[in-house]
């Protein structure tokens, strides 16, 4: 196992927990995260995204489980391990009081390239990351989306095979996300693979595999598209009147996973149970206008964790 | 893969370190400032304070007799430079009042009978003969000092006063006794205080700031979450700590300067043993006071902490290392306590080698303790380091 190249999977781990005191922070988790792509960590605050990815690079010791990172057994050979992997924390973890050059330099120099080579992909990744007009500037007075720019080019500097990235967008606006992709997007085609941890549904989207965790538990993974397709329910929308006294009827239902008001329409789950949900809402909501449309992993996500993150 | 295995790298990791935190010195200029001014203030502020001779004491008077032989024991006495006669108090018990409330700390109580007593006292001149004194007691002393004990210094300089000659009061020529022991001032002849305490701010300066500073510069990069990039890194614990302490070493050198440039000019503190002896020590304690702060850091979690613990260090390397008392006056438990610090150990080295041209040959024991205590303090610091979160 020991040789890094013959495993087909970048991570695999079964039984994966962390506990802390009392409360377990990742419960049990399974993971088979193919080379080559990019696998979305998707979930809300707390469920143990940040402590999972931690476990993963190295920097926590599982409390049980086993966990095998580019053929490495963790934690025991996280040290050979290091020098493959490029971690982006949640929190900006280079120096605030250094320039956006002087990081890099750091960076390069820590990971022991010479002179030359330092020179040549430090000035590489400030073009590339767009953070020429900024090199001169204190790491600590960048925007955020700059800062996030400069994290992800240290993170690349020595160009791993695995990125770890920990909601690495969490402080950026929609256009500058959609860029940060793009960037994914070029790091995934030179043959990087990458995990992410988001609780964007529209960055889960664009992921290849994703895992949806809850309170540390892996409630569903798979595909967006094979996700959305196996749903296990139907989303119709309602428009009319008196959609909130409607909203209150629907969810005491227990065909109705969740009902969330968006707007001037209703957006009800339907479990699939029902065969023909049309009908079924219309007996419930004579006169409204009912149409079903396509899932989102947003009822995807609602689905999976029964409707408890939804109102 | 571009990472190399080899000691270069190691180089450029320990260089990225030193070279980062020496850039990250002086852009902070709070810690800039420190370095500098500690022991500048320090060093002004202790070196003119410390003075373990007591000049000029100010005492009060209770003067029952009023003749003219008591205002000449008043003049005598503050002619000798001991003390300052401020207050006058009527009676005994305004004086032990006074006393009390801290408003003095010694009075001199001359007695109506002062003159009897004095004529007949056995050191008076001409009362060479204990014999002509039978109807009266030869002990009887001509007056009194009431002394506030609580404070040991006063009380042992107003002690030294028991002694007084009486031909001062009389103006004759002085014949002072022969002396039991006789005393040869070897080293620091003129007995001058800051001669020693500046030697010895040296050392406490030194502990202070060494192992503030590197306590704090690994647990800062803890606290602001510079340490969960540094660790997935492929640096070594011994790398980061070595690259850590360098820069500190510059820093220790700076302040040592200082304090030697400041001791010589203003307070005429000698290096007997030479400069070069004095840095060699120097480095050897600033090597092991660096230890103790990474030390530290590994044990803590927040500067805070760094900080508590310092202070945990610094207080007996003030108390026991021999700056505030003698060594060899302390009971054996504080000695054992003494002996582990380092700074006991810097303290001989620096005494010896500012004050008494000590080499450092003859304080070899004192070296190699510092030596040792170093590399046990890294083994100790990069074994407890883990490349780990929890
Ligand atoms: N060092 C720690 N000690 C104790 N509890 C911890 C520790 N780290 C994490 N936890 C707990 O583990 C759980 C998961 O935390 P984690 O940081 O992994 O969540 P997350 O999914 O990254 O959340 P977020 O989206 O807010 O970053 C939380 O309940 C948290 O309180
Ligand atoms: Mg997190």
């Amino acid at each position: 196992m020991s040789n890094a190249s013959q495993t087909p999977y970048a991570i695999e781990t079964r039984g994966m927990s962390r506990r802390f005191d009392q409360s377990l922070a990742v419960d049990q988790l399974d993971l088979k995260i193919p080379r080559g792509t990019i696998y979305g960590f998707l979930g809300p605050n707390g469920c143990g995204k940040s402590t999972s990815i931690r476990m993963l690079t190295g920097l926590l010791a599982p409390s049980a489980g086993e966990i095998n990172v580019l053929g490495y057994q963790l934690p025991a050979q996280a040290e050979l391990l290091r020098p493959k992997i490029g971690y982006m924390t949640q929190k900006f973890s280079l120096y605030d009081n250094l320039r956006v050059d002087e990081n890099l330099d750091f960076v390069a120099r820590i990971y022991g390239l010479t002179r030359q080579q330092r020179q040549q992909r430090c000035a590489e990744l400030l073009a590339l990351y767009e953070l020429i007009p900024y090199r001169q500037q204190l790491a600590g007075s960048l925007s955020g989306g700059q800062k996030q720019r400069l994290a992800l080019a240290a993170a690349t500097l020595h160009n791993p095979e695995l990125l770890f990235l920990d909601e690495p967008t969490s402080a950026v606006d929609p256009e500058n996300r959609r860029e940060f992709w793009e960037h994914l997007f070029d790091l995934c085609q030179q043959g990087t693979t990458i995990l992410v941890s988001t609780h964007y549904m529209d960055e889960a989207e664009r992921c290849h595999g994703l895992a949806i965790l809850e309170k540390g538990v892996k409630r569903a993974d798979g595909s967006p598209q094979a996700l959305m397709a196996d749903m296990g329910a139907r989303v119709m929308e309602i428009s009319g009147e008196n959609l909130r006294y409607l909203k209150q009827q629907l969810i005491a239902q227990p065909e109705v996973v969740s009902a969330a008001q968006l707007g001037t329409r209703l957006r009800v789950l339907v479990k699939n149970s029902v065969p023909e949900p049309q009908r079924w809402l219309q007996n419930h909501a004579p006169g409204s206008l009912i149409e079903e449309v396509r899932g989102s992993l947003e009822d995807v996500f609602v689905v999976v964790t029964g409707g408890r993150n939804v109102g | 893969m571009w990472v190399r295995k080899n000691w270069l790298a190691v180089f450029s990791r320990v260089g990225a370190i030193v070279f980062k935190e020496l850039k990250q010195l002086s852009r902070d200029r709070m810690t800039f400032g420190m370095i500098v001014m500690i022991p500048m203030m320090q060093l002004l502020l202790f070196g003119y304070a410390i003075n373990t001779d007591v000049r000029h004491l100010p005492v009060g008077l209770i003067n029952l007799s009023q003749s003219s032989q008591s205002r000449d024991l008043v003049a005598a006495l503050e002619a000798s430079g001991a003390v300052r006669f401020k207050q006058v108090y009527a009676s005994k018990a305004e004086a032990e009042k006074a006393i009390t409330l801290g408003e003095s700390k010694a009075v001199l109580y001359i007695p109506a009978d002062f003159p009897q007593r004095l004529f007949s006292h056995p050191n008076y001149p001409g009362n060479n003969n204990r014999a002509a004194w039978s109807h009266s007691d030869p002990q009887q002393p001509i007056a009194q000092w009431m002394v506030d004990g609580s404070d040991t210094m006063v009380a042992a300089s107003i002690k030294a006063l028991r002694n007084f000659p009486l031909a001062e009061i009389t103006g004759q020529a002085y014949q002072a006794n022969p002396a039991v022991l006789e005393v040869v001032q070897y080293f620091n002849p003129e007995q001058r205080s800051a001669v020693n305490v500046v030697p010895g701010l040296l050392a406490i300066i030194l502990t202070m700031t060494m192992i503030m500073f590197t306590a704090a510069a690994i647990v800062r990069e803890r606290e602001q979450g510079n340490m969960e990039f540094l660790i997935n890194t492929p640096v070594q614990p011994m790398e980061l700590m070595f690259g850590k302490i360098v820069p500190y070493v510059l820093v220790g050198l700076i302040q040592v300067s200082i304090i030697l440039g400041i001791g010589h000019v203003i307070f005429h503190v000698p290096v007997r043993g030479g400069l070069l002896t004095l840095f060699a020590a120097a480095l050897l304690f600033i090597f092991a006071s660096l230890t103790v702060g990474m030390v530290i850091s590994t044990l803590v979690k927040t500067q805070l902490q760094a900080m508590q613990m310092t202070v945990f260090i610094l207080m007996p390397s003030i108390l026991l290392s021999g700056f505030m008392f003698p060594y060899e006056a302390m009971p054996a438990p504080a000695q054992y306590i003494a002996e582990v610090l380092p700074a006991t150990h810097f303290m001989r080295l620096v005494r010896g080698i500012v004050l008494r041209d000590a080499s450092l040959t003859g304080q070899t024991f004192d070296m190699v303790w510092l030596l040792v205590f170093t590399l046990l303090g890294l083994m100790f610091a990069s074994l407890r380091f883990k490349k780990r979160l929890d």
